[in-house]
C-alpha cells in the first residue's frame, strides 16, 4: 500500500452542480442522471463504479465537454463548459482532456502509431507516439493494424492514445473492461504512472469493484445518482489486484 | 503528411472499385461535356475567324436584273458601308463519266473596284485569268477529284461551254452547302462555281447589270432599316425582297447546328451530373454512417467540426477529381475528332480547335458540382455529429415483412429472395435511386438508337409518301403550260406533275415569315402533303395550308386570315385565309392548289417545274434529254440524293450511337457496381455469417446477384420511360423551321438497351465475386463496424 498525496486542497478541476440529463425517444424519457454533484481535484485519480446503465459513461461525456447536460452546471478551473459553444469544448478537449473509450474506438485505416500520432498532432506539448506506445508495452506492435491487434492490444494503444498528449484530464470508460486480469493490470498500471508522474486528474469508469483499491476516491453512481463516495487511506498499486 | 492525410489515401484505395466507378462516371460526363463544348467552340470560333478574315457579308438581296450604276445608290443609303454587286445562277453541269443531273450554283468574282465580300479561300490553283476558267468548290471538287486544269462542262443560259478549272475554293458564303430547296446536302450533284463577273454577266445576259448584292453594314447601322430602305430601293428590278445572315442558307443551317450542340451539351451534362452526384452521395453517405464513431474519437481528441469536415471534404475531391483529367482527355480526343467529323459537312479552310481554358475550368465546375450536390448531404453530416451521441453505433435497421409478403405472396418465395426483397424494402430512398440511375443507363442507350430510327423516318416519310418524283425539275423562270406537255412527251416519262411555286412572305400579326408557297396539283401523286396522321391530305379549293409548324410561328389557326406579299413579278399583296395545316419533318411550307396561286398571281398558268416519274431503264435518256433543255435550270435525283445522305450521315449516326453506347454502359456499370459494393460492404458480416452457418459460396452469391438484378429489372420500365423522356426532350430542343425530328423509339432500342444493362449486371456480379468468395469469415466477424 503506497502512501496517497493529500489531494483535498489541490485545485478544483471540475465542479459539476444539479447535473440532469435526459434523454427523450418519442414519449420515452430515460433519465441518466438525475442531479449530481460533484467536485473532482488535480492529481486524483477517481473510480466510477455503478451497474450497467447507472449513468456512469453520460457523465464521463458531459466533464469531458463530450455532451451537454440537460440542467445543471460544469466548470472546469472556474470556465463553465456548460452553455460553451462547439468551438471553446473543442479547444477544451484538445488541450485538456484525454479520452480513453469503452470501446476503444480506434481509427481502423490508421496503424498503433498513427492512431496515437492522430492526437500528438494537434497537442501542444505531446510525447511521441512511440513513447507513448512504450509506455503500454507496445513498441513491437506499432505498425499493425487495429484488426491486427488483439482486443487488449487495442485498449492499451486506446491508453496511449489518451496519455500521449500529456493531458490535464484523463478520462477512461472501462478501460479493462475487455481484458483479463494480467493485461488489465498492465493497462492499469500505465494510467496509475500518467496519473503520478503528470499529475493528470483521472477518472475510471469500471464495473469492477477492485479497481477501487487502487484510487484515492471511489464514487458510486446509481440509477443516475451519486449513491455514495469513499476515500480510500492509500492506493493499492495496480500489480496488487486480481480478478 | 499528415496522419489524417494518410487516413484518406488508405481509404481512397479501400474504396477504390467504387472510385473507380465514380470516376468511369466522371470521366462519361466530362468527356461528352468536353467533347461538345469543344466541337461547339471550335465551330463558332472558326466560324467567326473565317467570317472575319474573308469578310462574309451582312445583307444579301436579288433582283432579277438591275443597271450596274444603282449600286451608287445602294451605298448612300445611310448604314451601307460597302455593296458588291455580283452576277450570279444556277446551270446544269456536266462530267464526263459521271451521267447524274449536276446543279451548279455560279457566282461572280469581285470586278476591279469592287469591295471584297464573300471572299475565296484558295485551296489549290489560282483565280481565274481567262475567259472561260472557274474556281470550283472545294466539297463538289473532292468528291469527284477534281484539280486545277481538269475540265468542266456548263450550260450557261441554255449554251453548252466547256470551263476549265483555275483554283479549288471555298467561301463563307457556302458554309454548308445545299442546293436551295432541298432537304439534304449532296456534294456529287450540287457544287458552287466561281468566275470573274464580265463573261460571266455576258453568258446570263447581265451585261451592265447585277442580279445580287451583298453589303457590308457601318458598326451603327440597324439591318432592319437598311433591309427596308434597300427592298424600297430594288422593288422595281424585281427584287425578292434582302435578308441577314439570319435567312442566308449557309449561315442558318451552321446555326441550327450549333444551337443543337448546345441542347445536346445541356442534356447529357444534366444527366451526368445527376447521376455522379447520386454516386458520390451514396459512397459518401455510406462513408460517414460507417466511421461515425471515427468521427467521435476526433471530435472527442479536439478536432474541430471543421476539420473533419474537412477531411471528408478531402476525400470527396480526390474521389471526383480522379476523373477529371481523363474525361478531359477524353473529350478533347472526342471533340477533336467529332469537329473533324463536321468538317465532312461543312466546308471550312481551316479549323479552329483549342481546349480553351474556360472548357478546363468548367470541367472541374462540373466536378465540383457534384460532388456538392452528392455530398453535401453527408459532409454536413459528419460536421454536425455530436460526439457523444456519434460513440454510440447506429440503431440497428427495423426490418419489415416485404409488401409481396403483406400482400400473402410470400409463399412463393423462398427464402434467398425473401431476403432480397427485405434488403431492398429496408433502403427504400437508395434503391430507389439505384433504379433510377440504371434506369439513365437505359434510357441513354434508348434515346442514342433514336437517332438512326428518326432519320429513318424522316427520309420516309418525307420521300417515301411526301415527295415521290424519280426527278425535279426546275425552270430558269415561271413557263407557260406546255412545257409540262413537252416533259411528258420525252421517252420514258410516265407521269408529269407541275408546279408553281412563289417566294413570299407570310404576315399574321406582327409575325412574318419567308417561305415558298408552292401550287399543287389537285389530284397530285408524285408531291403530296400530308395531314397530321401523315396521310395524303386534300388541297382546299380556297386558301393555303401551311405546315403546322409554320402555322404555329405565325400562331395562325385555319380560318384566319393571312397577308401574303409575293417577293417577284408584281409584288401583289393579298389575304388569304388559312385552311388548314399539314405535317412535314423537314423545312417549313406553304401550299395552296396551282390554279388557285396563278389567280393569287394574277397570271394564266405558269409553271416553275415540274416533277416526273420514269421507267426505270430511260432514266439516263431522259436526263440526256433534259439537259438540252435550255429552260430547265436544275434537274434533282432525289433518290440518289437520299443515298450520298445517308451515306454521309452513317458515320457520324455510328460515332454518337458509339460514343452513347459506351457512355451508357459506364453509367449502368458505375452504378451497379457501386450498388453491389455498397451492399457487400453493408452486409459483409451478414453475408459472412450466412457462410459461418454453412452457405455455400454459391448460395451467398446468388443473394448479391440476385440482389443487383433485381435492381436491374426492376430499373428496365423506368429505363425505357426515361429514355422515351429524354428523346422527347433531345427532339424539343432540336425543334425549327428547318426540321422537327419525330419521336420514333424502334423496339430493337429497348431490347438492345434493356440486355446491356443486364449484361452489365451480370460483369458487376463477376467484379465483386473475387470480394465475395475470399470474405475473410473471421475477420468480417471480429471487427465491430
Ligand atoms: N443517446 C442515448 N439515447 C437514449 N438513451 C441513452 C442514450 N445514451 C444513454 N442512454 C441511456 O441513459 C442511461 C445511462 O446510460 P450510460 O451509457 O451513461 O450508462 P452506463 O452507466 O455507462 O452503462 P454501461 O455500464 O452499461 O456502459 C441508460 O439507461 C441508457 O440507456
Ligand atoms: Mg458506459
Amino acid at each position: 500500500m503506497q502512501a496517497t498525496a493529500d489531494h483535498r486542497s489541490a485545485e478544483v478541476v471540475f465542479r459539476a452542480t444539479g447535473l440532469t440529463k435526459i434523454y427523450r425517444m418519442g414519449d420515452v424519457e430515460v433519465h441518466a442522471l438525475r442531479g449530481v454533484d460533484l467536485e473532482l481535484r488535480a492529481g486524483e485519480f477517481v473510480v466510477l463504479l455503478g451497474a450497467s446503465g447507472s449513468g456512469k459513461s453520460t457523465l464521463l461525456n458531459i466533464l469531458g465537454g463530450l455532451d451537454a447536460p440537460t440542467a445543471g452546471r460544469v466548470e472546469c478551473r472556474g470556465h463553465p463548459l456548460t452553455g460553451a459553444g462547439d468551438e471553446e469544448l473543442t479547444r477544451f478537449r484538445r488541450e485538456h482532456v484525454g479520452f480513453v473509450f469503452q470501446f476503444y474506438n480506434l481509427i481502423p485505416s490508421l496503424t498503433a502509431r498513427e492512431n496515437v500520432a492522430l492526437v500528438t498532432e494537434i497537442a501542444t506539448e505531446p510525447m511521441a507516439p512511440e513513447a507513448a506506445l512504450a509506455l503500454v508495452d507496445l513498441t513491437d506492435r506499432m505498425d499493425h493494424f487495429p484488426a491486427q491487434l488483439s482486443g487488449g492490444e487495442q485498449q492499451r494503444v486506446a491508453i496511449a492514445r489518451a496519455i500521449a498528449k500529456r493531458p490535464d484530464v484523463l478520462l477512461c470508460d472501462e478501460p479493462t473492461g475487455a481484458l483479463d486480469s494480467a493485461t488489465g493490470v498492465r493497462v492499469l498500471e500505465a494510467l496509475e504512472r500518467t496519473n503520478l508522474e503528470t499529475g493528470a486528474l483521472t477518472v475510471v469508469i469500471t464495473h469492477n469493484a477492485v479497481i477501487a483499491r487502487m484510487a484515492d476516491r471511489v464514487i458510486h453512481l446509481s440509477d443516475g445518482r451519486i449513491a455514495g463516495e469513499e476515500r480510500n487511506a492509500g492506493r493499492a498499486p495496480p500489480s496488487e489486484l486480481h480478478w | 503528411m499528415s496522419v489524417l492525410h494518410r487516413k484518406l489515401l488508405r481509404e481512397l484505395r479501400q474504396l477504390r472499385g467504387q472510385v473507380v466507378a465514380i470516376a468511369l462516371v466522371m470521366i462519361g460526363g466530362i468527356g461528352m461535356m468536353v467533347m461538345a463544348l469543344s466541337n461547339y467552340n471550335a465551330l463558332s470560333q472558326t466560324r467567326a475567324r473565317y467570317y472575319a478574315e474573308y469578310r462574309f457579308a451582312e445583307v444579301f438581296a436579288q433582283v432579277k436584273r438591275a443597271p450596274l450604276p444603282l449600286v451608287e445608290a445602294v451605298r448612300a443609303i445611310p448604314g451601307v458601308r460597302e455593296a458588291a454587286p455580283r452576277v450570279g445562277g444556277f446551270v446544269n453541269l456536266e462530267l464526263e463519266d459521271y451521267d447524274e443531273p449536276i446543279t451548279g450554283q455560279i457566282v461572280s468574282l469581285p470586278a476591279p473596284g469592287d469591295p471584297e465580300l464573300n471572299h475565296l479561300f484558295l485551296r489549290e490553283g489560282r483565280l481565274p485569268v481567262a475567259d472561260n476558267e472557274v474556281v470550283l468548290g472545294e466539297a463538289f471538287a473532292n468528291v469527284h477529284d477534281l484539280r486545277p486544269g481538269d475540265p468542266l462542262t456548263a450550260i450557261l443560259n441554255g449554251r453548252r461551254q466547256v470551263l476549265r478549272i483555275s483554283g479549288i475554293g471555298l467561301s463563307p458564303e457556302f458554309v454548308y452547302q445545299i442546293r436551295p430547296g432541298d432537304v439534304f446536302p449532296d456534294f456529287a450533284r450540287f457544287g458552287v462555281l466561281w468566275m470573274p463577273r464580265e463573261p460571266l454577266a455576258m453568258a446570263f445576259d447581265m451585261d451592265g447589270a447585277f442580279n445580287d448584292l451583298a453589303l457590308t453594314l457601318t458598326r451603327e447601322a440597324r439591318e432592319q432599316d437598311v433591309i427596308d430602305a434597300l427592298d424600297a430601293l430594288l422593288a422595281p428590278y424585281g427584287a425578292i425582297g434582302a435578308h441577314g445572315r439570319d435567312l442566308q442558307m449557309s449561315h442558318r443551317f451552321l446555326s441550327a447546328e450549333l444551337d443543337q450542340l448546345q441542347v445536346m451539351t445541356t442534356l447529357f451534362t444534366t444527366i451526368f451530373l445527376g447521376v455522379a452526384a447520386f454516386l458520390l452521395n451514396v459512397v459518401v453517405g455510406r462513408l460517414v454512417s460507417t466511421q461515425r464513431e471515427q468521427i467521435a474519437v476526433l471530435k472527442a481528441f479536439g478536432y474541430s467540426r471543421w476539420e473533419v469536415g474537412l477531411h471528408y471534404a478531402q476525400l470527396v475531391l480526390l474521389m471526383v477529381n480522379v476523373g477529371v483529367l481523363p474525361g478531359l482527355a477524353l473529350g478533347a480526343w472526342f471533340g477533336r475528332g467529332m469537329a473533324r467529323l463536321y468538317m465532312t459537312f461543312y466546308s471550312f479552310p481551316f479549323l479552329e480547335w483549342s481546349l480553351q481554358p474556360s472548357v478546363i475550368a468548367l470541367a472541374f465546375g462540373f466536378a465540383l458540382a457534384a460532388a456538392a450536390l452528392g455530398t453535401a448531404g453527408g459532409l454536413r453530416r459528419a460536421f454536425a455529429m455530436a460526439p457523444a451521441a456519434a460513440m454510440r453505433p447506429e440503431a440497428p435497421p427495423v426490418f419489415h415483412h416485404t409488401l409481396t409478403e403483406r400482400f400473402g405472396l410470400g409463399l412463393l418465395l423462398d427464402p434467398t429472395a425473401r431476403m432480397i426483397l427485405r434488403n431492398l424494402e429496408r433502403r427504400p430512398l437508395r434503391s430507389l435511386m439505384s433504379v433510377l440511375g440504371i434506369g439513365l443507363g437505359i434510357g441513354i442507350l434508348v434515346m442514342s438508337s433514336f437517332q438512326e430510327s428518326a432519320i429513318e423516318e424522316m427520309i420516309g416519310v418525307q420521300f417515301g409518301f411526301a415527295q415521290r418524283d424519280d426527278l425535279a425539275v426546275t425552270f430558269t423562270e415561271p413557263t407557260s403550260a406546255r412545257a409540262a406537255q413537252e416533259l411528258a412527251a420525252l421517252p420514258g416519262v410516265l407521269r408529269v406533275e407541275a408546279f408553281r411555286s412563289a417566294a413570299v412572305q407570310l404576315r399574321h400579326g406582327h409575325r412574318s415569315y419567308r417561305t415558298a408557297l408552292q401550287g399543287l396539283a389537285d389530284d397530285g401523286d408524285l408531291k403530296r402533303v400530308l395531314d397530321d396522321q401523315l396521310r395524303p391530305a386534300v388541297l382546299p379549293a380556297e386558301g393555303l395550308l401551311l405546315t403546322d409548324y409554320l402555322a404555329g410561328m405565325l400562331a395562325a389557326r385555319p380560318g384566319d386570315l393571312l397577308e401574303v406579299e409575293f417577293l417577284e413579278g408584281h409584288r401583289r399583296t393579298v389575304s388569304v385565309p388559312l385552311a388548314g395545316t399539314v405535317r412535314e419533318y423537314l423545312g417549313v411550307g406553304a401550299y395552296a392548289r396551282r390554279e388557285y396561286l396563278n389567280r393569287l398571281l394574277d397570271e394564266g398558268s405558269a409553271l416553275s417545274g415540274a416533277w416526273i416519274s420514269l421507267e426505270p431503264e430511260q432514266r439516263a435518256s431522259v436526263i440526256t434529254a433534259l439537259r438540252a433543255r435550255p429552260r430547265v435550270a436544275a434537274v434533282t435525283d432525289r433518290a440518289a440524293m437520299i443515298g450520298s445522305f445517308r451515306e454521309t450521315m452513317a458515320e457520324s449516326i455510328l460515332t454518337f450511337t458509339l460514343i452513347s453506347g459506351v457512355m451508357a454502359a459506364s453509367i449502368a456499370i458505375g452504378v451497379v457496381y457501386n450498388a453491389s459494393r455498397i451492399t457487400l460492404a453493408e452486409r459483409g458480416r451478414e453475408l459472412a455469417s450466412l457462410r459461418v452457418l454453412g452457405y455455400t459460396r454459391g448460395e451467398v452469391r446468388a443473394l448479391l446477384q440476385g440482389e443487383l438484378f433485381t435492381l436491374s429489372f426492376l430499373a428496365l420500365v423506368p429505363g425505357f420511360l426515361l429514355g422515351l423522356g429524354m428523346s422527347w426532350l433531345l427532339v424539343q430542343g432540336f425543334v425549327s423551321d428547318l426540321y422537327r425530328i419525330p419521336l420514333v423509339l424502334p423496339a430493337a432500342g429497348f431490347a438492345i438497351a434493356g440486355l446491356v444493362v443486364l449484361a452489365a449486371t451480370a460483369l458487376s456480379g463477376l467484379l465483386v465475386r473475387r470480394r465475395l468468395d475470399h470474405l475473410d469469415l473471421v475477420a468480417v466477424l471480429k471487427i465491430r463496424e
